[in-house]
């Protein structure tokens, strides 16, 4: 537990930093901080999901727990997402709001597959 | 005007310690600017500070509630990240509204930024749910992890839009 709390600490940190950065430079009008952060980790969770797939010094313990347990659980999130969205159903704002669902959808399993693909193949090749 | 600066006024009106009144200038000059410095970081701060303490809270609640939630339902369905998310997606909708600017309570921004990007942020989870709808149809389970989509999706809005409209009820009643 004492890993998930530090992974938590550390992503749920990481979350407000990139979404405020991604959210100052691109506008507001449409969730990107949250679409960012979400589709990265879907990645950065492929990715290392694939690690684990080829080694298990990543598929148990402390470095799950930290990693992915605790700093993706947390970088992630689904009450934003879900918020924003009600948001602009709630302006009228509706093509947006599908758009958000369809694109968050779309890219994080993407993002994972894709993830998982460079994860597996890499420590694949490194470690036979 | 400090004390300070007025003793030191008065010493080099008299046109004595010319020197000592340099050295005594400048290191008040540099407290200054370096208190100037953190009153501009001190907000941001206590902000970063409100969201890594409330996402420790929310990621050990996480971990420990899907874990049980988890064991209790069928194993075959990733039934506890798509409890806490729907928990969680209540919780933020119904906060967001209650201390909105329409709401009926007020809170800091700290205090919204510990609840809602914090514990609603780091109790819910976008990454593990895409990894555990990517296990199903690595599985062949492909009718499961469709399921999965569509019924976290709505469940998700459906919970927000329900704390919504039970915030936004209250925040009708009379009272303070």
């Amino acid at each position: 537990m004492i890993w998930v709390a530090l992974g938590s600490a550390l992503g749920g940190t990481a979350r407000y930093f990139v979404s405020g950065v991604v959210g100052r430079h691109i506008g507001e009008t449409f969730p990107w901080g949250t679409l960012t952060v979400n589709v990265t980790g879907a990645f950065t969770i492929g990715l290392f999901a694939g690690l684990a797939s080829a080694h298990s010094l990543f598929s148990s313990g402390a470095p799950l727990q930290f990693m992915v347990v605790g700093f993706l659980g947390s970088y992630t999130t689904v009450s934003s997402f879900s918020l924003q969205t009600l948001a602009l159903a709630r302006d009228g704002e509706f093509p947006r709001a599908i758009g958000n669902v369809a694109a968050s959808l779309a890219l994080c399993l993407t993002a994972v597959a894709l993830g998982y693909a460079i994860g597996s193949a890499v420590l694949g090749s490194v470690v036979s | 005007m400090t004390e300070q600066e007025t003793t030191v006024a008065a010493r080099s009106r008299t046109g004595r310690e010319e020197r000592p009144r340099a050295d005594q200038t400048r290191l008040p000059r540099r407290k200054a600017a370096l208190r100037a410095r953190w009153r501009k970081i001190r907000g941001p701060l206590s902000l970063y500070l409100a969201v890594a303490a409330g996402s420790v809270c929310g990621g050990v609640l996480r971990a420990s509630t899907s874990a049980v939630v988890q064991q209790i339902g069928d194993a075959g369905f990733p039934l506890g990240t798509l409890f806490v998310n729907v928990v969680g997606s209540f919780i933020i909708g119904f906060y967001a509204t209650l201390t909105g600017p329409d709401g009926r309570s007020f809170v800091s921004v700290r205090q919204r930024q510990f609840v809602m990007t914090g514990i609603c942020g780091g109790f819910t989870t976008f990454s593990v749910f895409s990894l555990e709808t990517f296990r199903l149809v690595q599985a062949d389970r492909l009718l499961a992890a469709g399921a999965n989509v569509g019924i976290s999706v709505l469940a998700w809005l459906a919970a927000v839009w329900l704390g919504h409209a039970i915030a936004s009820r209250i925040n009708r009643i009379g009272g303070n």
